[in-house]
Formats: C-alpha cells, structure tokens, sequence
C-alpha cells in the first residue's frame, strides 16, 4: 500500500511546477482530443448518414451490384427498374435518386421532388420552398451555414449557376438537392439511377418483399432499412478500422514521447531531490513509485482535458464545417482512451525512472 | 572491532575514475569512532574527508579494506543493503541542507520517518526536539522560506528522527555565517551530549571542529593526525 506521503510528494511536485504540469497537461490533451475527435468523426459521419437514409421514408433499397452504401456516387441503374419495384405486391410507392460526387465528400443528389415527398413526408423547409425552375436547389441548413447561403443566393456547381430556392431543415437524403431530370441530363447518366427507393403498403409484408425482390433482382443489392443503416457502422468498414487503428497508433506515440520527454526533462532537474531522497534511505522501486503515480496523475488530467477539448473540436465543426464534417461524443471510447493514455504515459517513463533510479547517489547530491 | 566502536575503519582505499584520470582518493585509512564521539575530521579541499564521509555512510562502496558500522560491514554490503543502512543506522546533514524544496518542513521530516518505519507522525518526542532546535514554529513553511540556519536545523532534525546510530555531518556550517554556524554548532554537540548521538563531522574550519571531543587530520587520502 503507498504511503500517504508518496502522494503527497506527487501532488506537491506538480503543484510546485505548475507550468510543466500545465503544459504536459495540455499536451497529453491533445493527444487524448486527436483519438477521441477521430473516433467520434467517424461514428459521427456515420451516424449523419444513417439518420439521413431513415429520414427518406423507405422501407426497402436497391442498391447496383456491387455498390457500397458509404461510397454511392453513381448512377448504373436502369431507371426501368423504378417501374419494376413500383409494380411489386405491396410496394406502395417507389422513387429514385442520383447521387453525384464533387470532390472530397461533396455529394449533389437528385431527386423526384414529388414521389420524394409522398415517401418522406416532405422536406421541412426553414426558408423559400420547392423547386419552380430547372436552376433551383435546395440547401440544408448545415450548407446554408457553412457556406453563408440564403434563398435566392446562386451556387456554381456543374458549370451552372443553381439557385437556391430553398433551405429545409438537415435530416434527410442529403445536403444539396436538385431536380432529377436536371441532374441526369448535366451528368450524362439519363435514365439511369444511383438507387431505388419503396414504400410498402404494410410493413408487415417487408420480409416477404424484400426476399420476393432479392429473388426477383439477382445481383441486385436489396435491403431493408435496417440492413442498410447498420452498413454505416465502423465494424462493417475494415478500412475505417484500420484508419481509427492508426489514429490511435499515432495519439499513443505523441503521448509517449510526449511523456518521455517531459519525465525525462522533470527528472534532469530534479536529479537532486532524487539523490536526497536516495540518500535518505528510500528504495529504487519507492522512487520508481513517485514517478510512476505522478505520471498517472499527469495521464488523468491529460485524459479529462482531451475528454473537455473533444467537446470544443465538436463545437468548432458544428461552427465552421457542419456540412461536411459531423463529429458525434463518444463516451464509450473515454474509458478507452484514458486506459491508452496511460499505458503511453507509462512506457514514456519507463526509461527516465530506470535512469533516476539507477543514478550515483553522489552524482545526483552534487547536482545544481 | 573493539566493544564500543561505533565505525570501524581499516586500511580503507577508495579509487575513482575521473575523466582518463584514476583518483586515489583514499590511501589506507585506519579510523575508530567509539559510540557517544563527536569527532571532526578537518584537511584541505582534496584529502580525501568527503570521501570518508560518503563511505562510511553507505552512499559509495570502498575499494577496499574494512569498513563497519554499529556493526554491520559495508564492502560486504549490496546497493540495496547500503540503502538499509541509510535508512536505519545513518542520519545525514550536508553542506547545502539537502531537504526537498516542494515539501513542508513537517512533511521533509515525515517523509524520513515514513521511509525509515512507515509511520508518519511525529510523536512527543520528536516534537519536542523540534522545539530544541527552534524550528517547532516553522513546521509549515516550506525550505525557500526559512534562513538558512533554520534549514540546517531542520536538516539535523529530518538526520536525527529515525534515532541513527551515528550522525554524519559534511560541512554543516559551510554555507552559515557565523552566528548560524555557532547555533548549528552548538545544537550538534548538545545532541551529542544530551543524548549519547554519536557524531561524525567534516570540516575545514578549526573553530567548527573545536566543538568535537576529538579532532582527525586528513592529507592525501591518509589521516596524518
């Protein structure tokens, strides 16, 4: 059991270095902020998606072959397959969209406005109202804001000049919509669709649509919402998994130098109290005990200032970007990476310790 | 080792390498303290008397001959065993008080007596050494805020709690003036005194070391006196 005076040590050192336990803090914060900011972008981003595709209404999607629900950015489609999945047993209503990539995350999508609204219920609009003109788009708030646009403002975009005709609220299908018929023709993709929607009649006939359309469709994807929504999850991304394994790789080993660093430098000059404290008769492993709780205590408030940084970074992107970066809290992976925090605040001390304890007793005493 | 010697010295050799130069700091050293001495070993800058200091208090192994103190023989000793004797036989007071400029006065002291027997607090009789030495009233001010006789006396009074068999002393009035020096100086023999402390005490200055019962002249690496 540590004695009381070993923590009272540790809490009178760092007390009595406040700018180094300061700046540590806050360096060990960043790191925890970069993990927890990069866990939580993704499972944001995510999160935003599968809120979008519940927003749209439909019950079952045909997705081509060998598409991904994440990187849809094409239209393969027939769009004779809408007439076909609307003319299905139970299918009350199907529509269609085409999504088109602009760079980066940048998406246009177009839409059947009508048979859109009848599957969503409609757009709920903050300001203007719906399309009247082959140039209008439709905004949601998060554009509206990220790129200061307001109804009647014009956005370049396809080598046209769109204008905004209205801003709904965000939430459903997507961020930037256009007039289908408009969107296929400038994109070259006419009568071709990047998915299809349907609405049945009864969702208790959506098991036996959905594998009656499966059947019917072979190398079709179909799904239901459910199994669609469940794709925007990082387990069914390996390479999000490996992107989230790097990030944490790089955040552990900007925690451990950083620690390795500061313990290294807090143990240089403290070389004489370490020679004291030797001298009085304290053993390596209660030194080695010193050192390791006062990098616990500087991993912790690290953890608790990279916890209360990620909730900034979110404010920031909700501020600046949040169109297109969503940032979820992700109070599970708290835990998590205080825990690799740790551990990375450990090795870095591991070695300055080893040196401390390890240190001529007369050399250290003679230290100024 | 005669009945009542305290520390034992025979034929004691201390060598080190310093840079591409090997120092022979010590040259055969034959020294006895018995229990309840208060002796000063004085010489010139390079005689060798810190490296005394420093062996028979267990911070540095001999090269060696023999070396025993209450006792226990130190060329036998393994680090961790020296780091015992630290703990439980020696009590140290340097030149540049050495105590830990984050703790408290109280907590210097407690942190010792925690180190040495897991208590920490400081019983009636500690305090009342405490008071002896004038620094009862200081127990809460940490080190930059006392003068530097006072810190010297609170480094005696961290030396003596663990009740050592011997105290060691490397220059203690070295960075004193002089009504400093005499108060440290007097304290050190009333302890010797009052309570049978057997006292070991560097020095280079005569009058500090005319405070001892006897006084041991280092030259070379060799007591010549």
């Amino acid at each position: 059991m540590p004695s009381p005076m070993v923590y009272r040590l540790v809490f009178e050192n760092l007390v009595h270095r406040k700018v180094r336990t300061l700046l540590t803090t806050l360096a060990i914060g960043l790191g925890v902020t970069m993990m927890l900011s990069l866990v939580g972008l993704s499972r944001g981003m995510l999160e935003d998606q599968k809120q979008r595709a519940r927003g749209i209404g439909a019950d079952i999607l045909v997705l081509p072959p060998g598409s991904s629900a994440i990187g849809l950015s094409s239209a393969p489609m027939t769009q004779k397959l809408l007439a076909f999945v609307g003319s299905q047993p139970h299918v009350k209503l199907a529509t269609g969209s085409v999504v088109y990539p602009l760079g980066g995350l940048k998406r246009i999508t177009g839409i059947d406005y009508d048979n859109f609204t009848k599957m969503s219920d409609g757009f709920r609009f903050v300001s203007g109202g719906p399309f009247s003109k082959p140039d209008d788009i439709i905004i949601d708030e998060y554009y509206a804001h990220q790129n200061d646009l307001g109804v009647g403002d014009t956005i370049p975009m396809l080598d046209r000049d769109w204008k905004v005709c209205g801003v709904v609220e965000p939430g459903k299908l997507a961020r930037v919509i256009v007039p289908i018929d408009i969107l296929q023709e400038l994109t070259g993709t006419q009568e071709r669709l990047s998915i299809v929607y349907a609405k049945l009649d009864d969702p208790s006939h959506l098991a036996s649509t959905l594998d009656f359309l499966k059947e019917k469709l072979t190398g079709y994807q179909v799904y239901s919402l459910e199994e669609f929504t469940s794709q925007f999850s990082a387990s069914s991304l390996p390479e999000l998994r490996i992107f989230t394994g790097v990030v944490i790789g790089l955040a552990v080993l900007f925690g451990f130098l950083l620690v390795f660093l500061s313990m290294h430098t807090a143990i240089l000059e403290r070389t004489r109290e370490i020679g004291i404290l030797k001298a009085v008769g304290a053993s390596p492993s209660y030194i080695f005990g010193i050192l390791a709780r006062e990098t616990a205590v500087l991993a912790a408030l690290g953890t608790i200032a990279g916890i209360l940084f990620s909730f900034g970074t979110r404010a920031l992107i909700q501020f600046f970007i949040p169109a297109s970066m969503v940032q979820a809290i992700v109070p599970d992976w708290w835990p998590i990476a205080g825990a690799i925090t740790l551990a990375a605040a450990w090795l870095g001390v591991v070695y300055p310790a080893w040196k401390a304890v390890r240190q001529d007793t007369l050399e250290s005493l003679s230290y100024d | 080792m005669t009945e009542s010697a305290m520390v034992e010295v025979r034929d004691l050799r201390k060598s080190f390498q310093n840079g591409d130069v090997d120092v022979h700091a010590l040259r055969g050293v034959n020294l006895d303290i018995r229990r309840g001495e208060f002796v000063a070993v004085v010489g010139p800058s390079g005689s060798g008397k810190s490296t005394l200091f420093h062996v028979v208090g267990g911070l540095t192994p001999p090269t060696a001959g023999r070396v025993t103190v209450d006792g226990r023989d130190l060329v036998q000793m393994t680090e961790a065993e020296r780091t015992q004797l630290r703990k439980t036989t020696v009590g140290f007071v340097f030149q540049k008080f050495n105590l830990l400029p984050t703790l408290s006065v109280r907590n210097n002291i407690r942190m010792v007596r925690e180190i040495a027997t897991g208590e920490r607090d400081l019983n009636t009789t500690i305090l009342k050494t405490l008071e002896t030495l004038g620094i009862d009233k200081r127990l809460d001010h940490k080190p930059r805020a006392l003068s530097g006789g006072e810190q010297q006396r609170v480094a005696i009074a961290r030396a003596i709690v663990n009740q050592p068999a011997i105290l060691l002393a490397d220059e203690p009035t070295g960075n004193l003036d002089t009504e400093n020096s005499q108060v440290v100086l007097q304290v050190l023999r009333d302890l010797n005194e009052r309570l049978g402390q057997t006292i070991l005490m560097i020095t280079h200055d005569a009058e500090a070391a005319a405070f001892a019962h006897r006084t041991v002249k280092m030259r070379d690496g060799c007591i010549v006196q």
